[in-house]
């Protein structure tokens, strides 16, 4: 069932109701015939409820998917075939029904796994998107597992209490700052700008570093 | 400086008077001087410049309502007497701890004429964002970058005029341990201070932002923030005005980031509707940010920070290792920095403050100047005076010259004083933050965490105060571990230097007990406290400054300063203590009131004590009536103790001297004394600190587990009967 391909109706439909489950779209939904609907819900993708229509979880994700080629397809059409204005949309419309099979992974691969479309809206990510950011971010890591001596640069801090991150913020650990790893037992220490500070393996755990000339 | 328009001041304007050659005398504050306030990140050298500014004559109190202490002076800038005023050390106008608080509140209620911003010249790009926050909140600042040879070493080169002209402020470079810079700072506060245009308006300069920028002049800068929050800010305004003695923007821009302190201030003035929207707003525009808003406004006015440093800061190329850095890496490694703890406590605390204080120093003052010279001459001159039941006031038994003024001063004072200097020095030196990174781990087991070393560490010179530092950890269920260690398992040093020296008299065995005993039940009693007190596992996090050769006149004046805030608390306590002991020991002899030591109503409390004085084999009643030698009973230096632990110590230490007490005795009773409750000193700021409830729990406490361990102790020692009995 899940390799079944919908009709490019009910895929449109799918795609304005994403829109506007999750992205605030206010506008109309686009007519569907009766055949449409009766797609819809034999294939459980959505129910209704109140005299209105509600995507299952199965139809959230098929949504999902048909959104994100929809986005693909644009940014594809903008960027390098250069078609521009109404066009984008007409020939995207067309276009995105034929990105099936993870011809959209490939796409998504070529086009260097852009995060919006041209109108500025999100593409949601595929399980390319999410394979790239692993290897992105192994790059990243937390300030505990350095290695003494090693230096990089502050990527982010996670810390879930906004008083600590504020506190390691205003010892000069912000977000952009050049960081050397000096020692990490008992307790780690490292230096940023001309502070060093000290900071427990857990606090350490929470601050994101992007390594320095990564082996 | 630029000719631009002024913002009005909320405060009437003084108007000068013939009489008057200064033309800012400030009515209004208590002092009628004008205040200025120094205020910057801790560790940035404010206090050393507020000793160059005031010299001397500085009064360190608390400030009102809380146990943060304030240190303020005087001093005449531009040829006007000022009142300046040293702050809690500050990283931000939004508070996290009880300091911070204080000096945010001192900012806000004394209306400041002038506020130093002192920064570390080295780390400019961190603390210049506070800079900005001052002049956001509208208040008149000059800027000091200090510890500028510190800096220019690393290959950082200021210019300092432009900076200035960037800001707005008058900016000046310093070294504040060595003097440069001071007598320009002085000579640019007072022209800030009191030039008589200055009077009515004070003096930031402050540029017209570009058209269309809703974000109101800050100095010469314009920070401008998201539009979202621009926009969030601009309805607060409209809604709340300007409540306090800070600007609009600076009030919003502190309670979009969550500000319980200012919301309480606008509460009180704002309607009810008012606040209600307020805080919609707020809720709104936080919703509107992945991160927290005060994230995003602080890494907002860093960005302003950095554009203006990369103008007027010329920063060394790479990232430089301070000076000393191997003594540092020493100090904070894992194997070799345990035996330098260990090193610093023999020497600076058992060698200099056991040794030569408690002992050396204790007995050329007790013995020498004040058994030999003081007190015999004044015992004659009073005794020739007034009649016996009046003259023991004074120089008998407990006299109040006799015994308190002579404890105070010949026991308690040289060993405080010694060991004040030993911690001064290690706060100077940097070594203290090192220390609690290396003991960090291990404090985590007991709930602590590293930070706490600090408090826990002054206690060993003063209970009292250490308990009133306590503020600077984070956590209630911190606060309440510490307070109850302080008040039970860590000696102060007039204790220790006592327990010390008798302990080290008897024998290495009797030292080595005694240690171990209180460490058993220090690790004991955290271990329990961390299981039963719930609360969230505390962060460690500490800012290590670079190691420096600590100043002897800074060391000396911070030493001085403690030494006199402690003798001033504890000279009334001792003369009280002596005067209750004489009333007590007054009891009718034939129709006359006599002075009777262990008669009278102490005499009646010392027999009702004198259980639990047999139950760590001290004196009873009974054994004084056999030994007339004896001056006490174990019940009294258990009630004097609470006076002061210390006095109860001396007490001890007057025994020993006689020779009245066994080993087992003299490690019993130090065992128990150290573990007995706090003096009276300390109940009251753990009063003050932890609730009356909390406060007499741990009291009722502290006492069991004291008199349970010398107990036990005691039955140990005799069963064994290692130490003889």
């Amino acid at each position: 069932m899940s390799h079944q391909h919908l009709s490019p109706e009910v895929e449109d439909y799918l795609e304005h109701l994403y829109m506007r489950q999750h992205e605030g779209y206010t506008g109309e939904l686009p007519a569907l015939s009766d055949r449409g609907m009766g797609e819809l819900l034999r294939h459980h993708l959505a129910v209704l409820e109140d005299g209105g229509v509600t995507l299952t979880q199965d139809g959230l994700a098929k949504a999902e998917r048909a959104v994100r080629r929809h986005r693909l397809a644009e940014r594809l059409l903008h960027d390098v075939i250069d078609v521009h204005g109404r066009d984008v949309d007409h020939a995207a419309c067309e276009f995105e029904h034929s990105l099936h099979h993870g011809v959209d992974e490939h796409i998504c691969t070529l086009l260097g796994h852009p995060k919006t479309c041209p109108h500025g809206r999100a593409i949601p990510p595929g399980p390319c998107c999410r394979e790239q950011k692993r290897a992105a971010d192994a790059a990243i890591a937390p300030l505990s597992t350095m290695k003494k001596d090693e230096r990089g640069t502050i990527a982010y801090l996670s810390s879930r209490q906004p008083e600590t991150v504020q506190k390691l913020m205003a010892l000069g650990a912000l977000p952009g700052a050049a960081v050397h790893v000096i020692q990490l037992f008992p307790s780690v220490v490292f230096q940023v700008g001309q502070t060093q500070i000290a900071v427990d393996s857990a606090l350490a755990g929470d601050i994101y570093v992007r390594r320095a000339g990564e082996r | 400086m630029t000719t631009l328009p002024r913002l009005p001041r909320p405060t009437a304007p003084t108007a000068p008077t013939a009489k008057d050659p200064c033309p800012c005398a400030e009515p209004a504050r208590a002092s009628g001087h004008p205040l200025l306030a120094i205020i910057g990140c801790p560790n940035v050298g404010k206090s050393v410049i507020f000793n160059r500014l005031t010299g001397a004559y500085v009064t360190v109190s608390n400030y009102p309502g809380t146990t943060v202490e304030v240190s303020r002076g005087h001093t005449t800038v531009g040829g006007c007497a000022v009142e300046v005023v040293d702050t809690p050390g500050m990283y931000a106008l939004l508070p996290i701890t009880e300091e911070e608080a204080v000096a945010r509140r001192l900012l806000l209620e004394e209306h400041p004429r002038q506020v130093l911003h002192v920064v570390d010249a080295k780390n400019l790009q961190r603390m210049l964002p506070m800079t900005l926050q001052l002049l956001e909140a509208d208040l008149p600042v000059t800027l000091a970058l200090n510890m500028l040879d510190e800096a220019e070493e690393l290959g950082f080169r200021f210019d300092a005029a432009e900076l200035g002209r960037a800001l707005g402020i008058p900016v000046l470079g310093t070294a504040g341990a060595s003097g440069r810079g001071i007598a320009e700072l002085r000579a640019a506060l007072g022209a800030a201070m009191t030039a008589r245009a200055e009077c009515a308006e004070y003096n930031s300069a402050a540029p017209v932002c570009a058209e269309g920028d809703s974000a109101t002049p800050v100095g010469g800068v314009c920070i401008t923030y998201d539009a979202r929050i621009e926009r969030a800010v601009g309805a607060i305004i409209a809604l709340i005005g300007r409540p306090a003695a800070l600007a609009e923007r600076a009030l919003a821009l502190l309670l979009l980031q969550g500000d319980a302190e200012i919301e309480a201030l606008v509460a009180a003035r704002a309607s009810p509707a008012a606040l209600a929207q307020v805080r919609a707003i707020v809720a709104e525009t936080a919703a509107q940010f992945a991160q927290p808003l005060r994230i995003v406004i602080a890494l907002r006015r860093q960005a302003v920070a950095n554009d203006i440093i990369a103008r007027t800061v010329q920063a060394p190329a790479e990232q430089q290792r301070p000076k000393l850095e191997w003594l540092s890496q020493l100090l904070m490694h894992p194997l070799a920095g345990l035996p330098v703890v260990a090193l610093v406590l023999y020497f600076g605390i058992y060698q200099f403050v056991g040794m030569f204080g408690a002992g050396t120093l204790v007995g050329l003052l007790e013995e020498n100047l004040f058994g030999g010279i003081i007190n015999p001459w004044l015992t004659s001159v009073i005794e020739g005076w007034l009649p016996p039941l009046w003259s023991n006031l004074f120089v008998g038994e407990y006299g109040i010259f006799t015994l308190g003024i002579t404890y105070a001063v010949a026991i308690v004072l040289p060993i405080v004083g010694l060991f004040f200097l030993v911690f001064s020095l290690m706060e100077d030196s940097g070594y203290l933050p090192r220390l609690a990174m290396l003991i960090d781990r291990i404090f985590k087991q007991i709930g602590l965490n590293g930070r706490a070393v600090i408090p826990l560490v002054l206690g060993f010179g003063c209970d009292t105060m250490a308990t009133m530092t306590t503020r600077v950890l984070e956590t209630r269920r911190e606060r309440i571990i510490v307070t109850l260690l302080l008040a039970l398992a860590i000696p102060c040093s007039a204790q220790s230097g006592v327990f010390l020296g008798m302990l080290s008299q008897v024998g290495p065995a009797a030292l080595g007990i005694y240690v171990a005993v209180i460490v058993l039940i220090f690790l004991t009693v955290g271990l329990l406290a961390a299981k039963v007190l719930p609360g969230q596992r505390p962060h460690f996090y500490i800012e290590l400054p670079p190691l420096r050769l600590p100043r002897i006149s800074n060391v000396l004046v911070k030493t001085y300063t403690r030494l006199e805030w402690y003798f001033i608390e504890v000279l009334p306590l001792f003369i009280l203590a002596s005067v209750l002991l004489w009333l007590g020991s007054l009891t009718l002899q034939g129709g006359q009131l006599a002075f009777v030591p262990h008669a009278g109503l102490f005499g009646a409390i010392e027999r009702a004590l004198d259980p639990l004085a047999a139950l760590i084999g001290l004196p009873t009643t009974a054994d004084v009536a056999q030994n007339p030698a004896l001056k006490f009973t174990g019940g009294t230096i258990l009630l004097t103790g609470f006076f002061r632990r210390d006095f109860g110590a001396a007490g001890l230490a007057d025994l020993f001297a006689d020779g009245l007490l066994s080993p087992v005795q003299v490690v019993v009773s130090a065992v128990t004394f150290t573990l007995f409750l706090p003096c009276i000193a300390q109940f009251l700021v753990m009063k003050k600190e932890r609730g009356l409830r909390t406060a007499l729990g741990m009291a009722a406490f502290v006492l069991i587990i004291s008199f349970g361990a010398g107990a036990l102790l005691r039955v140990m020692l005799m069963a064994t009967g290692w130490m003889g009995r």
